[in-house]
């Protein structure tokens, strides 16, 4: 099978800042991987092409970069899978970290974030003599989120990151979930406090990417969500993303659609002088948005209406206890 | 020059290197740790099935964890050592949990154990199928807790001796491509094994045999290297590992027949008997023309889909991407492959070697708990047991000794080495093509079944690649993540150790363990039950020595399973 493999490079010693693009016309066999087709060109036709690489079997988390635009582990991905109607197979490197050389980026932005979170259990009191006792399913449950290898897949497509480098990202957040879901773990409310913080939970804005990305399927937005309702469901409400999901909901119980401008009103505690004192940049970052809204003719009404079978939603919210 | 000095250095960041690094930070020396990869891309992840363990706890009873050790042994382990490691065991796997490691439960809430190969009682813990990646992070969690110097992406190109001891090594800076000198009390070598000396190997790229290079290099002998493991249950195709767990949960071995032709070979442990004497018995099988396409079947599908989704979740995607076999669907064609070293650098119980100052631990070592057959998850137990126990020895070595000064000009040699390699650029040889060679060879002549003019042939090949190796050049100019220049020190760790296994296998003129030569097919305890001792000494080849068996309390015994 003949393959064009379009690799993005980077060699600031002989190509200088600037990052180029170089095809090679491979023959490949049926089932080789991306990482495959990789190899063959580094080990026999341009040694200077830069990557990590290291079990082949989609364990070691070395091998993300993105593939045709798009993050993943180059090792677990099929050349057949992938290629497109002209025969190319396109490869860079990973997103949203710096690039060393060609495939190869700095990983320590990524670490230094996870350690942020405290990546380690901790407990309060003395160890037992035996092992901690846990139930069978908390057990079972945290195997996922533990088979996160570290790869980077999510970092690299996060579309927060992409606009703000301080967020802490999924891969740190994942990795902080399985300790809060973790029964032997005593750190929960301090961990709270530091994921409720600017950079932390609020910062995701629920696109999916690391989701769709993640070769191991830990879903890292989703656990997100769920640190989201512990935060909340521990009492911590003072933050524009908790009033944002219970202004939300709140306001579809009452009327079945949702109203934006009380929304607004309610994420940026409008109502409440020292909450909205606090956001009134944020308020004042509105403006724009909100007449360039009039000038199309699509802000909210005024006063919301609530729809004809607005007792069916109450009903649904009842049924979840909400 | 940048001065890098400590107490203990600790060479390789996998489950032993870690272990080491953080046992002797505990025991109050300033200790560092030098790996050519992110700790976490170790190939201790890739170790899925568990951990061995008698926990008193459960009313096991660690001396039958130590016969069976013994036994899987064929009585070439060192009972003492053994005695040691499975005694340790069960404090081992308790501090892992303790750690964090998500082990897996029984419904009460207390560790749930499986069963593994050559084992009477299930005495297995474990994580799913990926209990070495879930050590290898949980330890690096600690890494992180703790924070020793990390000398990430540095590649330890050579020991640095004087006055007969090792204080210190060279290494490369793989993001900049400068030699440094790192000068250390102690060095404990933690770099793993001998996978990619052959081809295919369940092995990950890394797997170069660094350690083993090194500690030949300088004179320190390599012990029982002919004891090679061929893991029964590898993957048609890239010979990626199917956990031996597998089976554990109750998988089946089918020939072309559909028969489970373990009942001919092992009547009583079948599809559990030792890996050696499965691996022999699958070969056996496709040798004799009950195999399909050069493999056997391992069957899942009376397991049931929810444990496979559980339990073996990852063999299952691994299985459904490389080879498009839905476990609980299909059976899947699997054969022998090569998987782990039993032997290495000779050490003691505290890892000492040879060599004052040198410490080696994990894979890369031999102590010799394993002799001619590892069993199934008691590596992982190795690892940290003897990882340990090296840390703390090494901690307590640098404490009594004073740093040995060492000239900062010795890197002049190793940047002699890098220079000549560039100058060579003009051969078109490369690494990966002596390397396939390298690794065809053994694959074909220090195998399942080997004979004399198999062994020589391979040897004769080795001895050929080494002297191509002479000629190698590098053709990467550049300084930036060289891993051309990389690549051409780790084959020549490689082709050295090749040597000493090729070597070691020809001086061993019986069948024992992962050692079977058809032409000498029956076990000889009164002339072999001895280690091989294979050395450089400075000569063209290397030197043949041998040291006694420890036996404590279990004498040979016919092995059966």
């Amino acid at each position: 099978m003949k393959v064009k493999l379009d690799v993005g490079r980077f060699n600031p010693e002989s190509e200088g800042d600037k990052s180029f693009r170089q095809e090679f016309d491979l023959e490949v066999e049926e089932y080789y991987t991306v990482l495959d087709a990789l190899m063959q060109v580094r080990d026999y036709e341009d040694p200077s092409l830069a990557m990590r690489c290291s079990c082949r079997a989609s364990i070691c988390g070395s091998c993300a970069m993105k593939i045709n635009g798009t993050s993943g582990l180059g090792c677990n991905t099929k050349i057949v899978d992938v290629i497109k109607k002209d025969g190319t197979v396109k490869v860079d490197p990973a997103g949203n970290l710096p690039v060393v050389k060609d495939l190869v980026v700095d990983m320590e932005p990524f670490w230094s974030k996870v350690r942020e979170i405290k990546p380690f259990l901790q407990t309060k009191g003395p160890e037992p003599q035996d092992e901690y006792i846990a139930p069978q399913q908390a057990m079972l449950d945290l195997v996922k989120p533990v088979g996160c290898i570290m790869c980077g897949a999510c970092v690299s497509d996060c579309t927060v990151l992409e606009v703000d480098s301080n967020f802490i990202g999924p891969a740190a957040l994942a990795k902080a979930s399985r300790f809060i879901d973790d029964p032997r773990d005593e750190m929960n409310a301090e961990r709270f406090a530091q994921l409720n913080q600017y950079t932390g939970v609020w910062d995701c804005t629920r696109c999916m990417a690391c989701v769709e990305v993640c070769p191991k399927g830990v879903a890292p937005m989703d656990r997100i969500m769920t640190i989201r309702d512990q935060i909340i469901n521990a009492g911590i409400k003072n933050t524009n993303g908790a009033r944002h999901a219970e202004g939300f909901a709140s306001i579809v119980k009452r009327y079945g659609t949702l109203d934006e401008t009380q929304l607004v009103i309610k994420t940026f505690g409008v109502l409440n002088p020292i909450v909205a004192l606090k956001n009134i940049k944020a308020l004042f970052g509105l403006l724009p948005v909100a007449y360039r809204a009039l000038r199309k003719n699509k802000l909210p009404p005024v006063f919301h209406h609530k729809i004809a079978g607005v007792s069916y939603i109450k009903n649904i919210f009842k049924k979840l206890g909400a | 020059m940048a001065v890098y000095q400590h107490d203990v250095l600790v060479v390789g960041a996998g489950l032993a290197g870690m272990r080491a690094t953080l046992a002797a930070q505990e025991a109050g020396a300033d200790v560092a740790m030098i790996t050519k990869v992110h700790p976490v891309r170790s190939h201790s992840n890739a170790a899925q099935g568990g951990i061995n363990a008698a926990l008193e706890s459960r009313g096991d009873n660690w001396d039958d964890h130590a016969y069976n050790t013994v036994k899987g042994s064929d009585y070439l382990g060192d009972q003492d050592a053994i005695e040691i490691m499975c005694q340790e065991a069960g404090p081992a796997v308790v501090e892992l949990e303790h750690m964090g490691v998500v082990f897996n439960r029984d419904e009460n809430g207390r560790l749930g154990t499986r069963h593994f190969g050559g084992q009477e009682v299930a005495r297995t813990f474990f994580v799913a199928d990926i209990t070495g990646q879930a050590l290898l992070h949980a330890l690096y969690e600690q890494i992180m807790k703790y924070n020793p110097r990390v000398y990430e992406e540095w590649f330890v190109t050579s020991l640095v001796i004087e006055d007969g001891k090792c204080c210190g090594v060279v290494a490369l800076e793989l993001m900049t491509g400068q030699i440094h000198l790192i000068k250390a009390k102690a060095v404990i070598l933690a770099t793993g094994g001998t996978g990619r000396c052959f081809e295919p190997s369940t092995n990950g790229l890394v797997v170069t045999a660094d350690g083993q290079g090194l500690a030949y290099q300088v004179g320190v002998p390599l012990m029982d290297m002919e004891m090679v493991q061929y893991h029964p249950t590898t993957l048609k195709g890239n010979g990626v590992l199917m956990t031996e767990g597998a089976r554990g949960e109750g998988g089946y071995l089918l020939n072309s027949e559909g028969e489970r032709f373990m009942k001919t070979y092992a009547p009583n442990m079948m599809e559990l008997a030792s890996r050696d004497v499965v691996s022999r018995s699958e070969q056996t099988e496709i040798n004799e023309g009950r195999g399909i396409d050069g493999c056997v079947l391992l069957d899942l599908r009376h397991l049931g889909r929810e444990l496979i989704e559980t339990k073996l979740a990852y063999i299952n995607e691994v299985a459904m991407d490389f080879a498009n076999v839905n476990l609980a669907e299909e059976p899947c064609p699997i054969r022998p492959g090569n998987h782990y070293e039993m032997g290495g650098i000779k050490t003691d119980v505290h890892g000492v070697t040879s060599m004052p100052g040198l410490y080696a631990a994990g894979e890369c070592a031999n102590v010799s708990v394993h002799g001619g057959n590892r069993l199934g998850a008691n590596s992982l137990l190795d690892t940290v047991v003897f990882g340990k126990r090296a840390g703390i020895h090494a901690a307590d070595y640098s404490r009594q000794i004073e740093q040995i000064n060492v000239p900062d000009s010795i890197v002049s040699l190793d940047e002699g080495r890098i220079k000549s390699f560039f100058d060579k650029k003009d051969n078109t040889d490369t690494p990966a093509t002596i390397r396939l060679a390298m690794g065809q060879a053994m694959n074909e002549g220090v195998a399942v079944f080997r004979d004399e003019a198999g062994m020589q042939a391979a040897y004769k090949t080795i001895l050929e690649l080494k002297d191509r190796y002479k000629r190698l050049g590098v053709h990467d100019s550049g300084k930036i993540f060289n891993t051309n220049l990389l690549f051409a020190f780790e084959l020549g760790f490689m082709l050295d150790t090749a040597e000493t296994i090729c070597v070691s296998a020809l001086a061993r003129k019986e069948s024992r363990g992962a050692h079977y030569r058809t032409d000498m097919p029956d076990r000889d305890d009164e002339n072999w039950m001895k280690h091989i001792l294979v050395q450089n000494t400075g000569e063209d080849l290397p030197t043949v020595d041998f040291s006694p068996v420890t036996v404590t309390r279990w004498e040979p015994q016919i092995r059966s399973y």
